[in-house]
């Protein structure tokens, strides 16, 4: 059964996925550690505290230190995890991840849950908008975002067996669990859901059940529409995204500004290669507020409406 | 730990050779920061020409100690000591901040033999010596982490993020120095930004701490002797009252010495008055 023809009952925040594979992967190598901030208990690492205490480190409430002590283990062969949320992983820690962690290339991994506007009620100051396009702009880092729980706990897997440095975003929300439990991921291989003719939808993270409904959608009214799961936004799949300029018509979509995300980086890719057209479905430069997830979604016309009618303006 | 054995007077010598050797490269390369290499340069040859259980053939050696230059810019003191060690060809001094160079501006670790870290970024590089002294521990190692910091510097607050981390994890594998010459780019410390006392500092935060002078080998390699043997679960923190630009008149005490290089007369000076040794 393809993945579109999924009834997508069952729900997992992937910050569950993080805390669950970091305890199984603690448990298979002693060199991996994990570095928290205070936030232990939301960013799900409870359970790696308990189970496997001299590989845990808290530093409460410096998440500059965090980044620092991280790169000091990493020198000594560790594989330390930092857990915080995205907005502080990807801004508080900036400078300390570009200095000691991405310029020196050692193999850390900022593991951030909250990402996008998932951490809706606690407002704009909590929702990450531009966490990945900040860390993207950093040579050596690997940027990846899952969509569900499933291909999150493989990719934090492939994060922690491959050298260098990773920042890994996740939903404080649930989202629904879209692949089975045997799919296989590649950081920095698209997962390709559906060939079509028509348009191509590219999309990551929690936006990934909205541009599956987006598809079935289209698909029933006759438009052909391939669909790919971007998780990793660099490095990103540049030969995924030239095939998708047989289709022409691109649409991105993400829980991020629709500036420096996956949106612009795709469109990096169509303007070097000097043809298609992309539209880009994300965060419209602009500041969340407390408001449920979905509503915050809609603002931003994040929605599968949006992106139905994203596609029939493109195709007009 | 293997402490090598050498006299104070021997590396009284030595810090002579540190000194021109600092002030050379900087010569030569027209860039660079003397007044901080200088102030430092007495402790740095206490520590890798006796204290620090290293070896220039193996710098890679997982049971070394390190050491985390956390004030970067003053990297060409310690180059001075990598490259009298012989981590790299002596003549590589003067590539200096060239292109190609294992020594780079500030240290980089990825380019340069011996350096444990890359640093450059002020308040930064004790984080990184934290992590080092718990990985340390974890793994039931010998090995000491040494990290020098500038007066400066502490007033980055991520100093004492990583100073109170020290403490919680009974860091007494790691050694912070600060030099505390009083000065930072735009002036003295105490018109720019009050430190207060930076020994009672790091005692409140739960530091073992001694303050001493800086430029004096005695109380320099008896402190490391004293820092060797006290094994009680404290960090240590030695504070080290110095001066910027120490042993060539004319930078002492000079704030605009912190980051510019000696022309060739200056040069001349510079020599003739650090080969006579610290008055």
């Amino acid at each position: 059964m393809s993945i579109l023809e999924k009834t997508l009952t069952t729900k997992k925040a992937t910050r569950e996925a993080f805390g669950d594979e970091i305890v199984k992967l603690g448990k298979e190598n002693k060199d991996i550690y994990v570095i928290d901030v205070d936030i232990a208990k939301s960013c799900k690492t409870s359970n790696f505290i308990k189970q496997l205490p001299d590989q845990h480190i808290n530093v409460g409430i410096a998440e500059q230190n965090a980044a620092g002590l991280a790169a000091g283990l990493a020198t000594t062969g560790k594989i330390p995890f930092v857990s915080t949320y995205a907005v502080f992983g990807s801004l508080r820690m900036a400078e300390q991840i570009r200095q000691e962690v991405c310029y020196p290339n050692l193999n850390v991994k900022i593991a951030c849950s909250h990402g996008g506007l998932t951490p809706a009620n606690d407002g704009g100051s909590h929702q990450a908008i531009e966490d990945m396009g900040v860390l993207r702009s950093f040579p050596n880092m690997t940027v990846i975002m899952g969509a569900d729980y499933y291909s999150t706990r493989k990719l934090v897997e492939q994060a922690a067996k491959m050298y260098g440095p990773v920042y890994l975003r996740f939903t404080r929300d649930t989202v629904p669990m879209i692949y089975d439990e045997n799919e296989e991921f590649t950081i920095g291989k698209a997962k390709k859901l559906q060939e079509g003719s028509d348009i191509a939808i590219i999309a990551n993270g929690d936006t990934l059940r909205l541009a599956i409904e987006a598809t079935k959608e289209l698909e029933k009214q006759g438009i052909s529409v391939k669909l790919l799961d971007m998780h990793t936004i660099k490095p990103l799949d540049r030969d995924a995204v030239v095939e998708c300029l047989n289709v022409g018509k691109i649409i991105t979509v993400e829980d991020h500004n629709i500036l420096n995300g996956l949106g612009s980086a795709v469109c990096e890719v169509v303007a070097e290669e000097g043809k298609g057209k992309v539209s880009r479905v994300g965060v419209q430069d602009q500041f969340g507020q407390s408001a449920p997830y979905e509503k915050l979604l809609e603002l931003n016309g994040i929605t599968v409406e949006n992106i139905i009618n994203t596609a029939k303006e493109m195709l007009q | 730990m293997k402490v090598k054995n050498i006299s104070v007077e021997e590396l009284k010598e030595i810090a002579i050779e540190m000194r021109k050797t600092a002030v050379t490269m900087i010569h030569k390369a027209q860039s660079g920061h003397p007044g901080g290499s200088l102030s430092a340069a007495d402790l740095m040859t206490a520590l890798y020409f006796k204290e620090m259980n290293i070896d220039p053939n193996n710098p890679n050696w997982e049971d070394r100690d390190r050491f985390v230059l956390s004030k970067g810019h003053v990297c060409p003191i310690q180059y001075s000591a990598l490259a009298l060690k012989g981590y790299v060809p002596y003549e590589t001094i003067y590539t200096l901040r060239e292109y190609g160079s294992p020594f780079q501006g500030h240290p980089d670790m990825k380019k340069c033999p011996g350096i444990d870290i890359s640093t450059g970024s002020l308040g930064q590089g004790l984080s990184c010596g934290v992590g080092m002294a718990i990985a340390g521990k974890r793994d039931k190692k010998s090995y000491r982490v040494f990290s020098l910091l500038g007066d400066g510097e502490c007033q980055e607050g991520q100093i004492w993020e990583a100073a109170q981390t020290a403490v919680k994890y009974q860091l007494d594998n790691l050694v912070v120095f600060v030099d505390n010459n009083r000065l930072q780019i735009d002036g003295f410390t105490d018109e720019i930004m009050p430190l207060q006392d930076i020994e009672k500092k790091f005692e409140v935060f739960g530091f073992e701490t001694k303050r001493i002078d800086g430029h004096s080998m005695e109380e320099i390699v008896e402190t490391l002797d004293e820092v060797r043997v006290a094994k009680n679960g404290k960090p240590k923190c030695i504070v080290m009252d110095t001066v910027k630009g120490k042993g060539v008149s004319y930078m002492e005490d000079v704030a605009e010495w912190h980051g510019v290089a000696p022309n060739d007369e200056e040069y001349k000076q510079a020599i003739g008055e650090i080969s006579g040794g610290l008055k």
